[in-house]
């Protein structure tokens, strides 16, 4: 008995490896970074899918992922080829894949901000200059977005240092991540956090949406602009889906036109971006420590 | 009462947690906690079963990677068993078990990705390492006298077939049953970091604050597990194991080349990397333990130790809910039902939850690891009691648990509880994912910033910290003298 059982557990573990080795070839996989809170990606991306196989004849897949760095490896395995990215995780995947690009980016991307917002309870009254606001924010609780967000973390983070001189974790008496810019918002609404730092479309978009309590958070301070989200593709998709693949997604992505798909990002439209715009996003990204 | 050292133990261990209390960060830092957990258990009343079309291929594909995973863990871990005795084998086996199915998943994504293998190893790996140790321990147990009477010439291995194999077979039977039921949980949190089983949906729900979907999630786990006994049949087990490799779904295919570079490269300190000299590796690597992991170590054990007692002092307000003792059996009814939850659900779910509603501290993280750990010790010396017969004269209620009840079960609830120390500290390890200053805090966040060098350093002084605690863990319940079954 003990010989027969241990056969057939032999047996499926090959046959587990077998079947696990399985491939399919000629999907193009995309996928995001998890910034927002994930029914909207799927509905999001799943339209954008839609679109680009209609356009480009090659089977499309979107995959979800949980972490922006998971977004980031997988692009660096060409598990995925191209990707939604945000400012850094945009520049740390180009940095890990030679030959990658940047080639689209969202109309309000150019100029980005950050939000810092705070709960109402805690008094404070928005002001020009966040150094006006150090003796409010001191030693209240503060939550940024994911770790490796542009928006929340990376410029909220640099700013933070920039005025005050000190690291997040010795001006606030709490520290802590949300995970994305929705949760932030609503930590930072429910009073979990009484201050939080989150990209600026979010919050315009739930604004608008009705979807924020106005007597339980506002906005205290906006960062100066900095380039931010952008499409980045691999370097090798051409030799992978015929010459000139590349090309025809740039543009694909750039006349993205459907209202409502635009509308879920939300974006106004695609603009052309290149690597050298995100330069900036680069140099703060090593200031503070975040790239070697 | 003191001369007692399971007594002197206790009063020990009670102490070093109350000093970490002390230096802890224990806090409720939401505005309305109770608002969002009596919104929780709304959900969980309301639950609705058709949120997402995935959650029935969710719920298919965290039995399936249970399945491989365990299946796989446990073929290798028999193999191992064979060789137990060879130190460098159980230093092997010590180490792949010390580090956590979470942290195996994160580093198999790195190169692997999201193909069904990441899953697959994630559980089979640490899992072989404990299958090895316990079915070593329970060959070792076998009655010698089979083997003695066989005929000369018998080949060891036909001799090991026919005269050991036997008499351990139904102890490794159940304790790899058992296993399954631990694999379950395991393959459910994979999800949490992006595999397809339940924790992915599961997270997605919660932290959209859409408990209803969360609470239907819940239930389906729970009669999963629940149910275990009845289509867990033996004759069944073949057909499970055989399909469980076609229900892992097809992931994304691997590219060999990620393997060698993550090897070669990636976990490559970077001073070496970059072929700077002696200097700089030793500015990186003490940059690495004075700001990441020594913060990490100490927030790890303080956890620890407050985690630990609480599990014990839960386990021995827990257990008479199901003892025979005491009540009814309506009540012990309710008691079994709170307790299956509590031991089912994983404490990284718990966890997970609490710091939802009551924000980020310690104090999440220590009540979920009370909860689940002293639903399992609970359970188990619940039950333990009921085959302890007292004089019919015996004294009732209280009396009859302080000084007929707690004395008996003391020792083994001691040594479930020590057995358990290294189990929660590698689950205080990795609750850190979730925010809690923990060494997992600073794996994750090496991870996001795509710092594998500095993520490996900091799993490495994670499995030497549990190591170092299981050793400790066993010189204790020697010294006193415990004896225990594994639990996972």
């Amino acid at each position: 008995m003990a010989i027969s059982n241990l056969r057939k557990w032999l047996a499926t573990g090959l046959l587990s490896l077998a079947a696990a080795t399985t491939v399919q070839a000629d999907t193009f996989v995309f996928t995001a970074i998890p910034d927002e809170d994930e029914t909207k990606l799927v509905e999001r991306f799943r339209g954008v899918a839609d679109y680009l196989q209609e356009q480009l004849d090659v089977e499309v897949r979107y995959i979800p992922v949980k972490s922006y760095a998971a977004a980031v490896s997988a692009f660096r395995n060409n598990q995925v080829q191209l990707a939604w990215f945000g400012g850094l995780s945009g520049v740390q995947a180009r940095r890990l894949v030679p030959g990658s690009e940047a080639i689209a980016q969202g109309v309000e991307d150019e100029a980005f901000e950050t939000y810092f917002i705070a709960n109402t309870s805690t008094g404070i009254q928005p002001a020009d200059s966040l150094d006006e606001l150090e003796d409010e924010l001191r030693g209240k609780t503060f939550t940024f977005g994911s770790k490796g967000s542009t928006s929340g973390r990376l410029m909220p983070e640099f700013y933070i240092r920039d005025v005050f001189n000190e690291a997040p974790d010795s001006l606030f008496s709490r520290v802590g991540f949300s995970g994305n810019h929705t949760r932030t918002l609503r930590l930072v609404e429910a009073g979990t956090y009484e201050v939080g730092a989150l990209n600026f479309q979010v919050w315009e978009k739930e604004l608008e949406n009705g979807n924020i309590d106005t007597d339980a958070v506002q906005v205290i301070w906006r960062t100066p602009t900095y380039p931010d989200y952008q499409w980045t593709i691999r370097g090798d998709v051409d030799e992978r889906f015929g010459d000139g693949f590349k090309q025809k997604m740039t543009e694909a992505l750039l006349n993205l036109d459907d209202p409502a798909l635009l509308e879920s990002f939300p974006r106004s439209g695609f603009i052309p971006a290149s690597n050298d715009d995100y330069e900036p996003i680069r140099a703060t990204a090593e200031n503070i420590g975040i790239l070697d | 009462m003191f001369a007692y050292p399971t007594v002197r133990a206790s009063f020990i261990f009670l102490a070093v947690a109350l000093l970490g209390l002390l230096v802890a960060d224990i806090a409720i830092t939401t505005a309305n906690p109770w608002q969002d957990l009596g919104r929780f258990f709304l959900g969980v009343a309301t639950p609705n079963f058709f949120s997402t079309e995935g959650l029935l291929t969710a719920l298919l594909r965290t039995v399936a990677f249970a399945f491989v995973g365990v299946t796989l863990g446990s073929i290798c871990g028999f193999l191992l068993a064979l060789v137990y005795r060879f130190l460098p084998v159980r230093i092997f086996c010590a180490f792949i078990r010390a580090i956590h199915e979470l942290f195996w998943a994160l580093i198999f994504l790195q190169f692997f990705g999201f193909h069904p293998l990441t899953g697959v190893l994630a559980i089979a790996i640490p899992y072989a390492g404990i299958f090895a140790k316990v079915y070593s321990e329970i060959l070792e147990e076998a009655d010698p006298e089979p083997g003695r009477l066989l005929p000369p010439g018998t080949s060891s291995i036909a001799a090991f077939l026919y005269a050991r194999i036997p008499d351990c077979w139904v102890q490794m039977r159940t304790y790899t049953a058992y296993r399954l039921e631990c694999g379950l949980r395991s393959s459910a949190i994979l999800g949490f970091v992006g595999l397809p089983t339940l924790g992915f949906y599961l997270e997605s729900s919660f932290s959209q604050g859409l408990y209803s979907d969360a609470g239907a999630m819940l239930i389906l786990f729970y009669v999963l597990i629940a149910t275990m006994p009845l289509w867990l049949r033996p004759k069944l087990l073949p057909v499970y194991v055989l399909a469980a490799p076609f229900f892992l779904g097809d992931g994304l295919p691997i590219v060999w080349g990620n393997v060698e570079r993550f090897f070669t490269e990636d976990i490559i300190p970077s001073p070496i990397r970059d072929g700077e000299g002696l200097a700089a590796i030793w500015a990186w690597l003490s940059d690495v333990l004075i700001t990441e992991a020594l913060p990490g170590i100490w927030n790890t054990v303080v956890l620890t130790q407050i985690a630990l007692v609480a599990t014990g002092i839960l386990s021995l307000l827990a257990f008479p809910l199901i003892s025979n003792h005491f009540g009814g059996p309506v009540r012990r009814t309710s008691g079994h039902v709170f307790l299956v939850i509590a031991r089912s659900t994983p404490e990284y779910i718990l966890a997970y939850i609490l710091l939802q509603l009551w924000g980020p501290s310690m104090l999440p993280a220590v009540v979920a690891l009370a909860l689940h750990n002293g639903g399992i010790i609970g359970h188990l010396i619940g039950r333990q009691t009921n085959t302890i017969h007292l004089r019919p004269d015996a004294p009732v209620g209280f009396s009859r648990y302080s000084w007929e009840l707690v004395p008996r079960i003391y020792r083994s609830f001691l040594a479930f509880l020590f057995y358990r120390w290294e189990i929660i500290m590698r689950e205080t390890a990795i609750l850190g994912i979730l925010g809690i200053y923990t060494l997992g805090f600073y794996v994750d966040s090496a991870i996001q910033n795509i710092q594998f060098d500095r993520a490996m350093v900091l799993i490495l002084i994670t499995a030497l910290l549990n190591i170092g605690v299981d050793a400790l863990g066993r010189f204790i319940r020697r010294k006193l003298a415990l004896q225990t079954m594994p639990t996972c």
